[in-house]
């Protein structure tokens, strides 16, 4: 008995499969999930990956946030499922208003790929129980529009009530305001964040780092236990 | 049929580094004088029957949900040639 764990394909998705590999990787079951179907097969939780979904036309994450499988995800996210937005899925999630703020362009305007170091602020979400609180990551990060905005309110309001769930550390890639990599929902059970964890979870791959695979080891963890 | 404009810009005190690449060239381009430029959209809608109230409302509607980002954008919706319409 293991917990299933759905991953979205939009069209324009890229890291699906690495997605669904590196849930695998952590001993849950990998579920497709495709767009324009608004049933979520049953599963406990749900990945929104990276890529360009619907060639991020209009804003990123703009038009895939009327998606039909996006209508079950939001009700269920509002309802307790848990749900990880990856890069576009962070876009998607913002844009959805499941996560506040929004993501705009690089400030510097260039695409960006490097190996990202991240710390983890909070770690009690439902993606983050396998890292300790203040730990420093290493995971690779790729965008174009990875700049995370929100008002002082809003950017004050995550601050003091924890939900800033990663910075970026020594270098802030995009222009991210308060060097926010990532951010949760109150509850805890909406994560999004820029860098990819799914793409650090094997050793022979990336920066040779397995920092990302307790995203998929903690979600196993609190679906497991719960 | 008409057609109803709807123009998109980042809030003012988001920052716009594709406005400012932009007034970073103009004077290598030989203007002068400008001293902030700010990037946005704009949607046409050709508007089939009536742009009445009702129409007016729903466009502002689809503006709010899905042409505009209200946490980072701000729009406006304006009927073109509206003061002939009117007159």
């Amino acid at each position: 008995m293991t917990a299933r764990i759905g991953v979205v394909t939009f069209p324009g998705s890229l890291d699906d499969r690495d997605t669904q590999r590196a849930i695998k990787l952590a001993g849950a079951e990998p579920v497709a999930l495709w767009h324009k179907d608004k049933d979520l097969k049953q599963v406990d939780a749900v990945v929104l990956p990276g890529g360009f979904s619907y060639g991020d036309y209009l804003r990123t994450g703009a038009i895939s946030r009327f998606s039909p499988v996006m209508e079950t995800v939001i009700e269920q996210a509002k309802s307790g499922m848990p749900v990880l937005g990856i890069c576009n899925g962070f876009q998607i999630l913002t844009e959805a208003h499941l996560l506040p703020g929004g993501m705009l362009g690089n400030d510097h305007l260039h695409f960006i790929c490097r190996d990202q170091k991240l710390r983890v602020e909070n770690a009690d979400t439902a993606w983050t129980v396998d890292y300790e609180s203040g730990q420093e990551i290493h995971v690779p990060l790729k965008n174009m529009d990875g700049r995370y905005v929100a008002d002082e309110r809003t950017l004050d309001m995550l601050e003091a009530e924890g939900r800033v769930a990663f910075r970026y550390v020594d270098f802030n890639p995009n222009g991210s305001l308060r060097d926010i990599a990532g951010i949760t929902n109150e509850a805890g059970n909406v994560v999004g964040l820029m860098p990819h964890p799914e793409h650090a979870v094997e050793p022979l791959i990336g920066s040779g780092r397995t920092d990302g695979l307790p995203f998929f080891t903690s979600i196993l963890k609190k679906l497991v236990n719960a | 049929m008409a057609r109803v404009v709807v123009d998109v810009m980042l809030k003012p005190e988001i920052l716009d580094p594709q406005g400012q690449a932009v007034q970073r060239a103009l004077p290598r381009l030989g203007f002068e004088g400008v001293s902030d430029v700010r990037q946005g959209k704009r949607f046409e809608l050709e508007v089939d029957g009536p742009v009445d109230d009702a129409a007016l409302a729903r466009i502002h509607e689809l503006a709010e949900s899905f042409l505009a980002n209200t946490v980072i954008e701000d729009f406006t919706v304006k009927v073109e040639e509206v003061a002939e319409v009117g007159k």
